[in-house]
């Protein structure tokens, strides 16, 4: 019953969102009759635009949207959108109501808008870390793991406990490819290093988060790595003190210089603008895109003066080898965690084993779930 | 596997800080539906409060007065509830979802420039001497006020409900609603009062999670408590005590959860992220094998020409 009560919450939170994307399309209708080659976009947010993280920086990159193309362009959204079913509802009626290109925003919309893209052939759709195409899906995300391996780093060089804790949201590639790249970098500088996991099953739940991250402080964790989207994570740790953590997704420069000591930001707008563009021109198709520090599809926070001056030289010199491609966050030789080998000294991983990754590499002694 | 990690007061400390919204939603919504009211609105007030709380508070700088203004926030917006459904006569379900809606809505417009702030920190009760008693004293001496205002609420719901007259009356408001009109009690009246009650225990939930537990605010913080207290109250069978072994058991299991998989325990993950919800469950259903059954009137409109 409380499951089913917090399906109810998103069904209602959804409704009320709908209704009020129902009250914008109207208005968009009333409106197109006068320009009628306006192009609509609509986009379907896991958590709400105010999460200071994840959906926040997608709306972000709707807003550019907006700007870029002016009385050319009408964005809808629709926010705490449930993974499954209700996205499917939503993405129709978006289709429905005339949108010519949906960006959907969460892993869990995969099917969902594969199911929805068969039914509407014209109308275009984007799927976010997903690996699902269709003639009509394009899927695009950034290799955040990237910006991982430099908190990887800087986090073992900054723990003093040895110990460092991770809130993870649910067992899918992204997240244990993110898992996997900070601890290799962190190992590197620290042999000694461990991590603690926990899986908080929800990418937004400011509480449950928040406990998490006290459970793994009380558990010695001094630095505090989070892949959910809100900023209570940071608050927890703020209220703690003595301990480190990373903006992710956002900036969440708010909490900075601590705990807040660096992030991964990352940036949709130039890739949402560039899809419109083609969507615009007729020049769009499927396409698979995966961009990093290199390509400025992921960002890495100001890292601020809480981190020792070498130790900031050191990621900033990290951070230049992954942008220009001199280096791999994911570099052999490495094993994985049943000691079966992975990379060979020197071997780079292939975008296919990152993109299924389901494995922690050698030193993790956690089980991924199911 | 490390469970020496864990340390078990610092866990039963926390699961009663943890329990502390849902137990405070959840008892305000036990004496709403004791009046015969179905107030789905919960966890539209309880956002409601979490955001009123915590701007009274970042510009009193103190926590107390916000804590007492999440109370009227909330009871405000029952208000609307209790319009909609007392006078109006409107549905109570559709009413309370609506208030949801409203609450969810209305709460990210007013915490807009209050993202990101550090609201000002609530002092723990001093009870002197009695904090240090090993193992007692940090499990039961060493939280901040509200923890105990909601113990309090929880013992004064109950009290008021089993010996008092006024508890008698809103009981009989709730099961029989034409029968205390036929006695000359005032059935709107009443269950206006219990309506706000609940909203300001609701309020008060939310700004614990504002203010206390996470402590920030964020759109939407409160990511369905409020329907969690509001299945509580069916499995407690409409019980104060029983609300409040099924708030602790929730609490508890969580953060026991969280606990295992932190200290790597050889359970699989997705077991133990659902125990929460299957054990409170179980242990309520197991208990609600008694007689005990919802308030007659429970969800039905009232009106005197009836």
């Amino acid at each position: 019953m409380p499951l089913a009560g917090a399906n109810t919450y998103g069904e209602v939170h959804m409704k009320f969102t709908k209704l009020m994307t129902g009250a914008a399309l109207a208005l968009g209708l009333a409106t197109s009759a006068v320009a009628e080659d306006k192009t609509k976009v609509g986009f379907v947010f896991v958590g709400p635009v105010g999460d200071g993280g994840w959906t926040y920086e997608h709306n972000k990159g709707r807003l550019a949207v907006e700007e870029a193309f002016g009385d050319k362009v009408e964005t809808v959204f629709v926010e705490s959108v449930a993974e499954g079913p209700d996205s499917e509802r939503v993405m129709t009626e978006m289709a429905l109501n005339g949108a010519d290109l949906i960006f959907t925003t969460s892993f869990g919309y995969m099917d969902p808008t594969i199911n929805v893209a068969a039914k509407f052939p014209n109308v275009k759709f984007e799927h976010a870390t997903g690996y699902k195409q269709a003639d009509n899906v394009s899927v695009y995300s950034a290799r955040f793991y990237e910006g991982r391996a430099i908190q990887g780093h800087i986090a073992g060089k900054m723990t003093k406990s040895n110990i460092v804790g991770y809130i993870a949201s649910f067992p899918i590639p992204e997240v244990i490819r993110g898992i996997n790249s900070a601890y290799i970098h962190a190992k590197k500088v620290n042999p000694d290093v461990e991590f603690k996991i926990i899986w908080a099953y929800t990418w937004f739940d400011p509480a449950k988060e928040a406990d998490a991250a006290k459970v793994l402080i009380e558990q010695g964790a001094d630095v505090v790595l989070q892949h959910t989207d809100s900023t209570a994570p940071q608050a927890a740790a703020q209220d703690a003190g003595n301990v480190i953590t990373f903006g992710q997704a956002s900036d969440m420069g708010q909490y900075g210089p601590l705990p807040r000591v660096s992030s991964i930001i990352d940036d949709w707008a130039p890739y949402y603008i560039a899809r419109t563009q083609a969507v615009m021109d007729g020049t769009w198709t499927s396409t698979s895109t995966w961009d990093g520090i290199g390509a400025g599809m992921v960002g890495i926070g100001e890292i601020s003066d809480a981190v020792p001056a070498d130790v900031k030289a050191e990621a900033l010199a990290l951070k230049a080898s992954l942008a220009d491609g001199s280096y791999h966050a994911f570099t052999g030789p490495l094993n994985k965690a049943d000691g079966s080998a992975w990379l060979a000294a020197g071997e780079t991983a292939n975008d296919g084993d990152l993109a299924g990754m389901g494995f922690y590499v050698e030193g993790i002694t956690a089980e991924i779930p199911n | 596997m490390d469970l020496s990690a864990i340390n078990p007061i610092i866990l039963v400390a926390a699961l009663i800080s943890a329990a502390t919204p849902i137990l405070l939603a959840a008892t305000g919504e036990l004496v709403a539906e004791r009046a015969g009211v179905l107030n789905l609105g919960v966890e539209g007030m309880m956002i409601t409060g979490a955001v009123c709380g915590f701007i009274i508070s970042v510009n009193t700088g103190s926590p107390a007065i916000g804590f007492v203004m999440a109370a009227v926030g909330g009871g405000t917006l029952s208000l609307l509830f209790a319009f909609l459904t007392q006078v109006a006569l409107a549905n109570q379900v559709a009413s309370g979802l609506a208030l949801t809606l409203f609450g969810l809505g209305i709460s990210s417009l007013m915490g807009q420039n209050y993202v990101g702030i550090k609201p000002p920190r609530m002092p723990d009760v001093n009870f002197g001497p009695l904090s240090d008693i090993p193992g007692l004293g940090p499990i039961l001496f060493s939280h901040d006020p509200i923890v105990y205002v909601g113990l309090l609420i929880v013992a004064g719901v109950w009290a008021t409900l089993k010996f008092t007259r006024a508890g008698l009356i809103l009981r009989a408001v709730g099961e029989n609603h034409d029968a205390a009109h036929a006695l000359g009690y005032k059935v709107k009246r009443i269950r206006t009062l219990a309506i706000m009650f609940g909203g300001a225990c609701a309020g008060m939930g939310g700004a614990y999670i504002s203010l206390i537990r996470v402590p920030q605010w964020t759109e939407g913080m409160t990511a369905g408590v409020g329907w969690i207290a509001l299945a509580l109250v069916v499995f407690a069978s409409w019980k104060p005590w029983r609300v409040l072994l099924g708030a602790y058991l929730f609490g508890g299991i969580t953060q026991l959860q969280l606990n295992l998989q932190g200290a790597g325990v050889a359970l699989p993950v997705e077991y133990l992220a659902m125990s929460p919800y299957i054990i409170t469950i179980v242990v309520l259903v197991i208990l609600s094998a008694d007689k005990s059954r919802a308030p007659g009137s429970l969800g039905r409109i009232f009106h005197a020409s009836q």
